[in-house]
């Protein structure tokens, strides 16, 4: 038979090379050849002639010869194609087969392997969401690559990157660089809008944006229509447009809606349309926050006095560049100020609006993007470990399959197999995990991220696990595949026990693998450890305030309640004295916010002189009655708290934190100085201690308290009382007694100030357990890992190890081998992890409060857990190693 | 009249349950069976082999003939002899329910 002759699957089998396509086709053209010559012979035996048998013959063939023969290369060629494929996926389910057999014999151990994969898959495909969503789908937006975020300003209030009205109509008219520029105005607050309907009172959440907010970003009313210029002029109609969600939960999708008018802080708006369900403003500019309704800003002179109030939003034209409009914009920054000489100044940046959505959320996602990479790689790893030892105890079964004929390819083809079964089923069970991470995390009201609410496992983030499956599958099936050498094989079959089974080599890699693994769990380690470390230095601020026991509550009244300053002093004295007559109410004070929620800031200018732009500090304003540095818990530096007699008519006066005496003041007492703030001439009266009014992490800046009964420029009213009785159940007490004054109080506005402040630490308490979580897990299967493979050492030197007792050993002597042996894999495991952690912690430092990321105490910290997780696992096997017998051990090695 | 589609490869399938065949004996024995009415041009039924061997009804060694060429004896598989079955009956059944029709004597039913 002549080699070429043999059949595709015979070839296969044997693992010589398949046919070439040229070898095919030449087979087609014999076969051809052939038919016809026996149909010649056939015709001649019928008594032709053979010239005539010959045309006869071509034309049986139904076409021209060369036309025949090429659709048989073509037939013959897909022929061999289905073929091959037919075979492959044969052989894969034979593999398969046989490896899903193998995996249900040691349940054990699969149980295991696929536990893990599953926690790291799951953990893995979480955060791929996330960031899925946050920083690689667009923004449900028309066209969201081009929209920029301008920002006034780099500082980190809102009045630091805000415009003025002036100066942002000015930046519209001007520029060159985008097709339209809208803005929201940036000081909304959340629960500012009281609406009113027959049935009842809600409190809602309401933006104001300029008229062109929603076309520019392409955002069309599912219903109704957007606002009109009359609409959008002081004084105008009052419209409003509601979100889908408020749209179904509260007028029961109605599309009668439109037109239908409804009172909104004691205004009469008429609702003009309905968003689409896809257009969620909270998820995009206000992380965290719901919002209702949207009201149109009107860009006059009146909202002009506001100062910065505007968030700014532009669409570039076609063909501009972000870089070219960043250019465009500075220049025109110096010429809009200058212009707006009456205005705030005018210096504006601007980023991809992507960008300044994933803000900060992209570091951070950055971190645990590393840290499931990390968390993988040790799963694999010790995988991989497992997988060497049971490849070990079953190489007389490879042996076998070897004698019978299969190739090494085949074999390693089978390992492969197995191991990528495994890592299928752990898949899969990630797959579950991580739906329910998301969902999770999407529901998940303690962390303020953007676009929350889209986050969810979808068909890109099944790909993903899909392709970790395999790719996790073949990183821990490689190495113990690869293991399976012919020599290895050979040597197999002919030893009888396991002593011939383990090579140095096999050896080496199990350590080196324990090694990688104990050093993963390092950074891990450290990572987390410095994290846990900032968390508690912030948890050890001082805050400036006493957050426990004081409960807050909005009381604004109506739009329209206060036509007087008189009728708005009565108010609050009225509220005041009904609050301060329940019992257990020990201070009650009325300001327009609780710290760490929003702020504004004033410029604020020492000893009178008059306001020259630029010169002026800026200062964090919080107005506020009598009784609010001692219902915050605060510290009177020096002078006096506001009083009920700071009234309009009085001396204007002014008590400010210390920060700000020692800023404009420096070495002198600031007490009975003038303070100008914003317009007025103030006194001050009182100097208190600083207070975190942004953030925890970041101490206070000038911070100026007004008197509520002279200054009325506020947006919200917040009651505040200390109080001895538990919040929970004061909440209703409270409602009735306001009952009076405040009418529509509901309960569930009542909030505690120790939740605000726990909701400001809930991220980075979130972030801190996140990391935490994994670290563990990694320490988990770094013990493991040291145990398994110290186990396995016993195991395979039993011989040795009786031997050596016979002689005289000791069971310390014994133990203590062992011990140094573990001891020697976690310092190599220690030191490599200790280097990798020095540099991976640089990702971490924008997380870091109070700790650097070389941190002794961390380091030390993590030697020691490490360190004991190594003895501990050590322990274990060194005990049974020195309870060997040595008369079983040396007649049954 | 050209084959009704599918036809030639159950014919084919017919042919080698007699026993394993190469290409121009299978067109010799539909020949002769048939008496020469059967439409089957020979380029035809090579390609008609090469998918039926593809679909893994048909499966396929090189032998030498009684005129001592080299040839590809075809041989039906398990499947072959499953679809045979099952495409006779149905080919059967059309050709029978063709017959009646066309043979009818009036329009009722």
């Amino acid at each position: 038979m002549h080699p070429r002759d043999i059949r595709a699957g015979v070839r296969r089998l044997f693992r010589l090379p398949l046919r070439t396509s040229a070898q095919v086709g030449a087979e087609a053209d014999e076969e051809l050849r052939s038919f016809v010559d026996e149909r010649i012979d056939d015709l001649v035996s019928q008594g032709l002639a053979r010239d005539d048998a010959h045309v006869e013959a071509l034309r049986r063939l139904g076409t021209s010869i060369d036309a025949a023969a090429a659709s048989l290369h073509t037939s013959a060629i897909t022929r061999e194609r289905r073929m091959h494929v037919r075979e492959t996926v044969a052989t894969l389910r034979q593999d398969l087969h046989y490896a899903l057999r193998t995996l249900r014999h040691d349940v054990g151990f699969t149980a295991f392997a696929v536990a893990i994969v599953a926690l790291g898959i799951g953990a893995s495909a979480t955060v791929f969401s996330v960031a899925d969503a946050l920083l690689l789908r667009p923004l449900p937006f028309n066209e969201p690559g081009r929209l920029a975020w301008i920002q006034n300003g780099t500082g980190r209030g809102l009045s630091s990157q805000t415009a003025q009205v002036n100066p942002f109509l000015s930046l519209v008219k001007e520029n060159h660089a985008f097709s339209d520029v809208a803005g929201y105005f940036a000081f909304f607050g959340v629960g500012d809008m009281q609406m009113s309907t027959g049935t009842g009172a809600i409190r809602l959440s309401a933006v104001p944006v300029t008229q062109n907010f929603f076309p520019l970003l392409g955002v069309h009313p599912s219903l109704g229509r957007g606002f009109t210029a009359e609409e959008s002029a002081w004084n105008g109609p009052k419209a409003a447009m509601i979100s889908h969600p408020l749209w179904e939960r509260y007028f029961a999708s109605d599309a009668r809606i439109i037109g239908h008018v409804v009172s909104l802080n004691g205004t009469s708006t008429t609702i003009v349309g309905v968003l689409p369900a896809t257009f969620d403003f909270g998820s995009v500019f206000a992380p965290g926050a719901r919002i209702d309704l949207f009201t149109p800003f009107p860009l006059t002179p009146e909202t002009n006095r506001w100062g910065n109030t505007l968030a700014m939003i532009g669409r570039l034209k076609p063909g501009a560049t972000f870089d070219g409009a960043a250019a465009d914009i500075k220049a025109l920054s110096p010429r809009i100020t200058k212009e707006n000489a009456n205005a705030n100044s005018f210096t504006a940046t601007l980023s991809p609006l992507r960008d300044h959505v994933s803000g900060r959320t992209r570091q951070g996602l950055v971190v645990l993007a590393l840290a499931v990479a990390v968390v993988m790689l040790i799963v694999c790893a010790n995988l991989s470990n497992l997988l060497l030892a049971r490849a070990t105890t079953r190489q007389k079964e490879m042996a076998i399959r070897a004698a019978l004929g299969a190739g090494r390819g085949r074999l390693v083809r089978q390992m492969l197999t197995e191991s990528i079964a495994l890592s299928s089923c752990g898949a899969a069970i990630g797959a579950v995990l991580a739906a329910a991470g998301t969902r999770a995390i999407a529901h998940m009201n303690a962390v303020s991220l953007p676009l929350l609410s889209t986050v969810s496992v979808d068909a890109k983030s099944l790909g993903v696990i899909a392709a970790l499956a395999v790719a996790a599958g073949l990183a821990f099936g490689m190495v113990p595949a690869l293991q399976i050498s012919d020599a290895h094989v050979h040597e197999a079959l002919k030893a009888s026990g396991r002593s011939a089974t383990d090579g140095r080599r096999g050896q080496w890699l199990r350590r080196g693998l324990v090694i990688l693994e104990i050093a993963l769990a390092c950074v891990l380690l450290v990572g987390s450890g410095l994290l846990v470390r900032s968390f508690l230095n912030v948890l050890d601020v001082d805050l400036g305030f006493r957050p426990d026991r004081v409960v807050a509550v909005r009381v604004d009244g109506d739009d329209n309640a206060f036509k007087t300053d008189t009728q708005f002093v009565a108010y609050v004295d009225e509220v005041l004295r009904l609050a301060r007559q329940i019992p257990g109410v020990s201070v009650a004070t009325i300001a327009d916010g609780l710290p760490l929620g929003s702020n504004r800031s004033w410029g604020i200018t020492a000893g009178g002189a008059d306001y020259v732009k630029g010169k002026s500090q800026g200062a964090f304003i919080r107005v506020a009655s009598d009784g609010f540095v001692a219902a915050m818990g605060m510290r009177i530096l020096s002078g006096r708290d506001i009083l009920p007699s700071d009234v309009k008519p009085g001396e204007p006066v002014v008590v400010i934190n210390q920060a700000a005496a020692n800023a404009l003041w420096p070495g002198q007492s600031a007490l009975g100085k003038m303070l100008k703030v914003g317009n007025d001439d103030r006194r001050v009266i009182g100097i208190v201690g600083d207070v975190r009014n942004l953030a925890l992490e970041e101490s206070a800046g000038n911070e100026v308290y007004l008197p509520i009964r002279q200054v009325l420029d506020f947006s919200t009213l917040t009651l505040i009382v200390r109080t001895s009785v538990d919040p929970a159940a004061f909440a209703r007490t409270l409602r009735t007694a306001l009952a009076p004054a405040v009418p529509n109080l509901a309960t569930n506005e009542v909030q505690t100030l120790q939740g605000a402040v726990d909701k400001a630490v809930s991220p980075r308490k979130f972030f801190t357990e996140l990391l935490g979580g994994f670290s563990a897990f990694a320490l988990c299967l770094a013990l493991l890992g040291i145990y398994g493979v110290i186990s396995y050492t016993v195991t395979h030197r039993t011989q040795e190890i009786g031997v050596r007792i016979a002689l005289g050993a000791s069971a310390r002597q014994v133990q203590g081998q062992i011990m140094r042996e573990t001891i020697e894999l976690a310092v190599a495991g220690i030191a490599v992890g200790a280097i990798a952690a020095w540099l991976a912690g640089r990702t971490l430092s924008g997380f870091l409060f109070g700790v650097t990321s070389a941190d002794p105490l961390t380091y030390a910290g993590m030697v020691a857990v490490l360190s004991i997780v190594a003895i501990v696992s050590g322990w274990v096997p060194a005990r049974r190693a020195s309870r060997i017998d040595p008369i079983i051990a040396i007649r049954e090695g | 009249m050209a084959l009704l589609k599918g036809t030639l490869d159950v014919l084919v399938l017919k042919t080698l349950s007699w026993g394993p065949m190469h290409g121009f004996e299978i067109t010799k024995w539909l020949e002769s069976r048939s008496g020469g009415r059967l439409d089957i041009t020979d380029a035809g039924l090579l390609q008609a082999l090469h998918r039926l061997e593809a679909r893994d009804l048909l499966a396929a060694e090189w032998g030498v003939t009684k005129n001592e060429r080299r040839a590809r004896y075809y041989s039906l598989t398990a499947a072959g002899r499953t679809q045979l079955r099952a495409e006779s009956a149905a080919l059967i059944d059309q050709f029978d329910a063709v017959t009646v029709v066309l043979t009818a004597r009036s329009a009722r039913a």
